[in-house]
Formats: structure tokens, C-alpha cells, sequence
């Protein structure tokens, strides 16, 4: 038998007064994976992340976080999960040791327990030279190490990271992606939501993407990028007047219509056999004396991907929200 | 049950951490009563008590009191409506916590608050010639039914601090509440000699009761004695209402009641006020 999934949703539905804020959603973490939640803001990635940790009861639909019902047992999910959110849940008056001896204590650790495990949160988060000063002086990207610390305390089985490094610095993210990345090791099962495509394709083993509250995609980083069409062989040529030669002879090694970006002097053509189509590509252009400047294969992105998938860039409701 | 005591202290001392870190919040709760009993007393006590200002000074003592911490407990329902709209929040509600805790760990830490401005008032009313003249024991039961009103009361507040949109305004509506309420009562004026309609509301305004209680086992009741009335007389006019005639027992209905209706309505809204 397979281990039950560390999280399932099943149709979960939130409406509001004139918002279907998710309308549908389900979704799988199977135990020791980590699944990225890929969409837009107002997708409803935050409202799927707040059913699943009780903070909010769906209108319809059915969830278990480490088999426990999030309707029904709220109080079981709770003691099995951690969670950090996308507005750092810190007491900002609380030192960081304060903050996490506090948590620990909530989540009925002895006194003793609760104490040491701060110390060492802190140590692991690089925070032990901040741990007796208040939250209120942190930085961005202290506050949120300070938060997703207080989601271990009692070293749960699950995880939810809602946009874990949304409005954080280059530096700041990628120290995230570490601390992230050691706990997967770990075993912890995780759930993410981001709007950040390299974040998901960088963490998640799975990735399901939401937009209009509902799923409209799931799988791996790879298979995602397949669904858009897979890999493209892609040949700059030297010289313009080439082109629709170069064009004729990719149509031979690929399948379906070349395209041609004249100004680029670009000709591209979807192939399925990767390397295999590279060096016939070549071959066959080198045979006809077509002069190359660069020729290569092009995996789409998930940017692409989610372009094809949602008709928009994941960023740009982004900079809509912020404008 | 036994979770929502120890997650209580739990919360408790994170608030009373966060007053050690805001101590202006401190100064001020502490400087508004000394003001209180200074202007009180010498503003009004210049044109009441037919001269007998020092009288007045001892007299509007428990109405003082009981005026204060009413007040107090609008910083519980400020400080719940600040809770709620900070991300800690969403941390408590994540946490295997107790559902009351966040609300009585508040209530439990602005007790210490209260007792702190008890301390300071009376310190100020000893110094401008205010008086304990029934012995320790009754004005420990005084003190005790005070913070034991105030506590219920703050549980009201914590109530209205969780409804509201902005902790701005648990300010202005208790202001407007209690305002009133604090002044058509036996506080700074005898309820007896109030006109018609304010005589009945303050008769059974259980601000008076609390105020007379405190009165009473201060030694207090007396201080103000019109020319030619016995204290019989006195006595009795005072206590003109059934309410006032079983002050302590009137406040313990309060007291109660308070608690019953108020406890369980504020943890039913904590735990809605997010989970829209």
C-alpha cells in the first residue's frame, strides 16, 4: 500500500459575496514532496493555502493534511503542520527568541523544550545575533527567516509557504531557497505557493497551476514545459538572404511549420529528438553551405508555459496589483 | 480547559512583554488618573459639598475609580481590534491553541494594568487628604470587586474590539458609551439629587453600584453629609433603588452576566473574525 498523501483537497470552494475566490480546486502532496502552487495574484493560491490550515472553512469540498480532516478535525491539523505566510507572522514588540519560545509554548512544548529548540531555530536561521533584539528592527528577509522558523518549532510533518519570498531582495530570496531546500531533505512534505516561476521550478517536485480559482495544469516542471509544445530547435543564420533555404531544410529535421523572425535572422522548427535533431540540423545546413551563427535547443521555460496555459505572463498581474 | 489557562499565560506575557518594550503606553495609563483626581477634585470640588471641598474629594474618590477602570478596559478592545488586524494572528490561528487564549491571555494582562492604576490613584487620592475609614479587609473587598468588574467589563470591550474595523474607533464608541455612563451614576454627583429620568437611570446604572460599593467600604459614604441630615436619612436617600439597597449583590449579577454573555460571544467572533 502507498502512503497516504501529506495533503488532498478535493473541490474545495470558497465564494465570496461577488468573488469566487477558488472555485474547485484540488490537488495532491504526496508524502515527502513538495508541490509548487503556480499562479497569478488573486489566482487563489493564498484562499487554498487558508483552507487547508483552517484558516478559513470552504463552502464545498473536502481536505486532509496528514490525515486529518481540515473541516472536521482542526484542531489534529494543527498540531501537524506549520505554516508560514506571505505577511510575516511575527509579534514585531517579541524578541526572535521570544517569538519562537512563545510559539513553542503554544504548541504545548514543555518549557524547557520550547526554549532550547528556539535557540537552535535561531542558530539554523543565522538569527542568534538578533535573537534578543525586538522583531520591529528586523529586515524583510530576517522577519520572514524569523517566521518560517516559528512554522518548525514543532518540527511538523507538513508545510505550507505561501509566497515565501514574495517582495524579498535577490540575496535574501536565494537564502530562502536554501533554508527551503535542507528541510525537503529532510522529509517534510510541502506545500508552496509562488508567482515566481524559477521558485517552483527550482523546489517543487510537482507543480499545479491556478488561475481564476481554479487548476488549470498539473505536473512536473518538465512535463509542464512539454504541454507547451516541448523542445525547439532554433538556427540564427549570417547571412538574411538564407533564410527560407534554412527554413526548408529544419522543416525536414523537425515537424510542422518553421518559424522565421526575419529581423533576428532566426529560423525555429518544434523537434522531438533533442540532440539527435541538432546534429542533423547542422549536417544538413553544413551540406547546403548555409552559413550558421548559432544553432541550439531551446527547452521552453515555465514562463512560457504559463503564458500558454493562462494567455498571461505570471508577472505582469503583479505590477497590475502594484500600479 | 486546561490549555486555555496555560495558552492564556502564554499570551498574557507576551502583552505584558509588550508593554516592558512600549512603556510610553504605561506613562500615559498611569498620568490620566493622577490628572483625574486632581482636576476632579479641585474643579469641582470648589463649587460642591456647599464648600466642603476636601468632603467631595472624598466622596468622588470611588467614582473616580470606578470611572477609570471602565475606561481601562477600552484598552483591551483596542488592543484585540490592533491584535487582529497584525500577521500574528494568523500564526495563533494556526497554532493547536486554546480558541479563548489570545482573548483571555488580553483580559488576564490588562488586569495588571488595572491594578497598577489603582495603585497610582489611590497613592494620589491619599495625597490629597482621601481616606480608608473602614479598616484593610473592606477595602480589599473593594479593590477586589473593582478589578473583578473590570475584568468582566473588558471582556464587553474585547466583544466590541473584535467587531469593529480600526481599534481607532473602540475609542470613540466607548467614549460615547461610556462617557454617559460614567456620569449619569453616583460618581461625581450624588445620584439622589439627579433630576427625574437621570435619577432612575443612575439608580440602576450598575456604574453607581459598583461606585457605591467601593463608597461604602472605603468609609466614604459620609463624607459628603448635608447640614442637618442624619446619616439614617443620608443612608437612605442614597440607596433609593433596590439596586442600590443590594449594591455588592446588584454588581455580582452584573459581574456574571457579563462574563456568561460575553465570554463566549468574543471567542465565537475570534474565531470567525478571520475565518471569513
Amino acid at each position: 500500500m502507498s502512503p497516504q498523501p501529506a495533503v488532498i483537497a478535493d473541490g474545495l470552494v470558497k465564494h465570496y459575496k461577488t468573488v469566487k475566490a477558488i472555485d474547485g480546486v484540488s490537488l495532491e502532496v504526496p508524502e515527502g514532496t513538495v508541490l509548487g502552487v503556480l499562479g497569478p495574484n488573486g489566482a487563489g493560491k493564498t484562499t487554498t493555502v487558508r483552507v487547508l490550515t483552517t484558516l478559513i472553512r470552504p463552502d464545498a469540498g473536502h481536505a486532509f493534511v496528514a490525515g486529518a480532516d481540515v473541516i472536521k478535525q482542526p484542531q489534529e491539523v494543527r498540531r501537524r503542520i506549520g505554516v508560514s505566510g506571505q505577511y510575516a507572522a511575527v509579534d514585531e514588540y517579541l524578541t526572535g527568541y521570544e517569538n519562537l519560545e512563545m510559539v513553542g509554548r503554544l504548541y504545548h512544548l514543555p518549557r524547557r523544550e520550547a526554549k532550547a529548540r528556539a535557540r537552535e531555530l535561531l542558530r539554523q536561521f543565522r538569527l542568534e545575533d538578533a535573537a534578543d533584539r525586538p522583531a520591529k528592527g528586523y529586515s524583510g528577509g530576517m522577519r520572514r527567516r524569523l517566521d518560517l522558523a516559528g512554522a518548525l518549532v514543532a518540527r511538523p510533518p507538513v508545510i505550507f509557504l505561501d509566497e515565501p519570498t514574495t517582495g524579498l531582495d535577490p540575496r535574501s530570496r536565494g537564502d530562502m531557497w536554501e533554508v527551503i531546500a535542507d528541510l525537503v531533505s529532510g522529509g517534510t512534505s510541502v506545500l508552496l505557493t509562488t508567482q515566481y516561476l524559477e521558485e517552483a521550478d527550482r523546489l517543487a517536485d510537482d507543480i499545479v497551476v491556478v488561475d481564476h480559482g481554479t487548476v488549470i495544469a498539473h505536473g512536473t516542471a518538465d512535463q509542464l514545459k512539454d504541454e507547451v509544445g516541448g523542445e525547439r530547435l532554433e538556427v540564427t543564420v549570417a547571412d538574411g538572404a538564407r533564410l527560407d533555404d534554412a527554413r526548408r531544410l529544419l522543416e525536414r529535421v523537425g515537424h510542422g511549420d518553421a518559424d522565421i523572425t526575419e529581423h533576428t535572422r532566426r529560423v525555429s522548427v518544434a523537434v522531438r529528438a533533442g540532440t539527435r535533431s541538432l546534429i542533423e540540423g547542422v549536417r544538413l545546413l553544413d551540406e547546403a553551405g548555409v552559413e550558421v551563427k548559432d544553432i541550439g535547443i531551446r527547452r521552453p521555460t515555465l514562463d512560457d508555459a504559463f503564458l500558454a496555459l493562462t494567455g498571461h505572463r505570471a508577472e505582469d498581474d503583479e505590477q497590475e496589483a502594484a500600479s | 480547559m486546561s490549555t486555555f489557562f496555560a495558552d492564556g499565560m502564554t499570551i498574557a506575557r507576551r502583552n505584558l512583554i509588550k508593554i516592558k518594550r512600549v512603556p510610553d503606553l504605561l506613562i500615559f495609563a498611569t498620568l490620566q488618573p493622577i490628572m483625574f483626581v486632581l482636576l476632579f477634585g479641585f474643579v469641582f470640588g470648589s463649587l460642591a459639598g456647599d464648600g466642603d471641598a476636601a468632603g467631595y474629594r472624598e466622596f468622588m474618590m470611588a467614582g473616580i475609580f470606578a470611572q477609570t477602570i471602565i475606561f481601562g478596559a477600552t484598552i483591551t478592545g483596542a488592543g484585540m481590534a490592533e491584535d487582529m488586524q497584525k500577521g500574528v494572528i494568523d500564526r495563533f490561528r494556526t497554532l493547536p491553541m486554546h480558541p479563548g487564549a489570545v482573548l483571555f491571555g488580553r483580559t488576564l494582562a490588562d488586569v495588571a494594568n488595572n491594578l497598577l492604576v489603582l495603585v497610582v490613584m489611590s497613592l494620589t487620592g491619599l495625597a490629597v487628604g482621601w481616606r480608608l475609614r473602614d479598616g484593610a479587609v473592606n477595602a480589599l473587598i473593594a479593590y477586589g470587586l473593582m478589578l473583578l468588574f473590570a475584568y468582566a467589563f473588558s471582556w464587553v470591550m474585547a466583544f466590541i474590539g473584535l467587531k469593529v474595523r480600526a481599534p481607532e474607533i473602540v475609542n470613540n464608541a466607548a467614549f460615547m458609551v461610556i462617557f454617559p455612563a460614567t456620569f449619569i451614576a453616583d460618581t461625581f454627583v450624588p445620584g439622589r439629587s439627579l433630576p427625574g429620568v437621570l435619577k432612575t437611570i443612575s439608580g440602576w446604572n450598575p456604574v453607581s453600584s459598583i461606585t457605591l460599593v467601593a463608597r461604602e467600604h472605603f468609609g466614604n459614604l459620609f463624607a459628603l453629609q448635608p447640614p442637618g441630615t442624619s446619616r439614617g436619612q443620608l443612608e437612605a436617600a442614597t440607596k433609593y433603588t433596590w439596586a442600590l439597597q443590594h449594591a455588592e449583590l446588584y454588581t455580582l449579577i452584573w459581574i456574571v452576566v457579563m462574563l456568561a454573555v460575553f465570554v463566549p460571544l468574543s471567542i465565537r467572533a475570534y474565531s470567525r473574525a478571520v475565518g471569513k
